[in-house]
């Protein structure tokens, strides 16, 4: 068992995990997202990024391009709930919210893009 | 051609003709040179592997300073309890873990809180110390430093608008070639494997910009880096101190461009022999060159006047002519290639050889036993008669001829094989005789 894998497949599961316990619940239900979550799969996001990144090979290029994408996402939609809570007068509208979580979901594609690419990698790995 | 000026005034007279590639690139050295040019990201791999883990722990440090400063409760003096939004309390922990420390926003801190946030200080103090040391380390360390090395050699070579040579190993014989094209205006890349070697190059202030590879030659991919498929690469000179490494420089540049040429140096005719298998265009072997000269200057010495004044770098004066080689016979002390090359060259010129096994202390009791044969009645030979260990042969003395000076040449090539000397005795001994 290597260490550094168990941790990078921990981190990539556990990014789209929290990015998926954030998305889950009605689109625009301020309530049913709990934007410690969201914060949680930013952070969890930027680190899985980090770790993937100086990596030459191809799958590594695009394990790498996924993340980056969701952490984009997800700090996008941190952005708009920022706005929508600190800035905006009306507060955490259900438009608001629901563009936020629109904005996990798109994260969310990615991050399922990341683990079906984790999963092609150990069975491509298995087969040989 | 480093000069701007000399270089355009090239291009403007040799546009027509156009450059001639030497030899033919082979699609495997293609290949190897667009691998090797791809290669020069790893230097930026290896930074953003190497800063993956306090990267990681700086993020971790700051969201862990962030949802604990927003956790902790304040009560204001009506008794209603705040607490910071997450944006408030990134935006502190940005500034302060950063140093910057705006003060307490958007409201005073409560004692929990400056609590927190003095320990988010020093555990920020951490995260950065932890970051910057291993970014410190990073440009100490080797491999870093020859990665981004290696990328500036590669940059040089893909950019020398001029035909160059590869010279290969840096040693005393090369760096005087090296210098000599230079003054004749010609551009080269130097490749060795001492580190001591290749920075020297930049000392050596030649007038072009140098490209000084810092890797073994036996590797292909460092041939490939120092321009080998490069179509402005006119040769490749194998000059290092390693037979073999010289065999493996030849062999990669015929493999990879065939036709190229390729001057290698060896001092074994076996190796030459290899080398010529494998299309070399030119071997120097200096044992035997040496024994070539020799012949020539025993032959005329005009003639070896004229050849090492053809043979040396530009702008040399003619040398001194050198006094003909004393007649008579010669003793070569020592045993190896370099002895046996000298005794092959001086039969072939019918010069009566002894050759005395062992060296200087053989030489002396040579000598003494000469003095002592010498109210021994004359015992002539022509051939080579061979003097080993305690058993002794005589030179036959000659005529004390008017030169009696003993001649020493030293080696030419530098190396680390036990030295031998060849020396011309004419029948008397050091000593005064009776």
């Amino acid at each position: 068992m290597n260490l550094e894998k168990v941790i990078f497949g921990f981190f990539v599961l556990l990014a789209a995990t929290l990015n998926f316990g954030f998305f889950i619940g009605p689109l625009n239900d301020p309530d049913v997202h709990n934007v410690y979550e969201l914060f949680a799969a930013v952070v969890v996001n930027v680190v899985a990024t980090v770790l993937k990144l100086g990596d030459r090979t191809q799958i590594g290029a695009i394990h790498l391009a996924t993340s980056l994408v969701a952490s984009l996402q997800l700090i996008a939609a941190g952005i708009l709930w920022t706005y929508a809570t600190q800035v905006s007068t009306a507060g955490l509208t259900p438009e608001a919210t629901a563009s936020v979580v629109s904005m996990s979901a798109g994260a969310l594609f990615a991050n399922v893009v990341s683990v079906v690419l984790l999963v092609i990698e150990t069975v491509s790995f298995q087969r040989r | 051609m480093g000069n701007p000026l000399l270089l355009a005034w090239f291009r403007l007279t040799h546009e027509d003709e156009g450059h001639e590639t030497k030899g033919r690139i082979t699609p495997e050295a293609l290949a190897l040179s667009r691998d090797e040019a791809a290669d020069p990201a790893s230097a930026l791999l290896l930074f953003l592997r190497r800063m993956r883990y306090p990267l990681i722990a700086i993020i971790l440090i700051f969201s862990v300073s962030v949802v604990g400063l927003t956790l902790i409760p304040k009560t204001e003096p009506d008794g209603t309890v705040v607490r910071m939004s997450l944006f408030d309390a990134f935006y502190v922990v940005s500034y302060t873990a950063t140093t910057i420390g705006f003060g307490e926003t958007p409201f005073e801190f409560s004692v929990a809180q400056r609590l927190w946030v003095t320990a988010v200080i020093y555990l920020s103090v951490v995260g950065w110390a932890y970051g910057i040391g291993s970014l410190l380390a990073l440009t100490q360390d080797r491999s870093f430093r020859r990665a981004i090395t290696r990328r500036h050699v590669s940059r040089k070579v893909t950019h020398l608008p001029e035909p160059f040579h590869i010279l290969v190993g840096y040693g005393n014989t090369t760096r005087r070639i090296a210098r000599a094209l230079d003054d004749l205006g010609r551009r080269f890349v130097v490749v060795d494997e001492d580190e001591s070697r290749t920075s020297s190059v930049d000392l050596d202030d030649y007038r072009a910009d140098t490209p000084a590879l810092y890797g073994n030659a036996r590797e292909t991919r460092n041939l490939v880096l120092a321009g080998l498929a490069h179509p402005r690469c006119e040769g490749v000179l194998a000059m290092t101190d390693d037979d073999q490494t010289n065999l493996d420089v030849t062999m990669t540049a015929a493999l990879l461009r065939p036709g190229l040429p390729v001057i290698a140096l060896t001092s074994s005719r076996e190796m030459a022999e290899r080398m010529r298998s494998f299309d070399a265009w030119f071997v120097v072997n200096p044992l035997d060159r040496f024994g070539n000269h020799l012949r020539i200057l025993a032959r005329s010495p005009a003639a070896y006047q004229l050849m090492s004044w053809l043979t040396s770098p530009p702008g040399t004066e003619l040398p001194a002519r050198r006094q003909p080689l004393p007649h008579g016979r010669w003793v070569v002390c020592g045993q190896g290639r370099f002895a046996d090359e000298m005794v092959r060259d001086l039969q072939d010129e019918h010069v009566p050889v002894t050759r005395v096994m062992g060296g200087a202390s053989a030489l002396a009791r040579l000598e003494r036993s000469q003095a002592r044969e010498r109210k021994e009645p004359e015992a002539s030979g022509s051939g080579p008669s061979t003097v080993g260990g305690p058993r002794r042969v005589v030179a036959p003395r000659r005529g004390r001829s008017r030169s009696c000076t003993r001649r020493t040449w030293s080696r030419p090539s530098p190396s680390s094989r036990p030295r031998t000397t060849t020396r011309r005795t004419c029948g008397c001994s050091t000593r005064p005789r009776a």
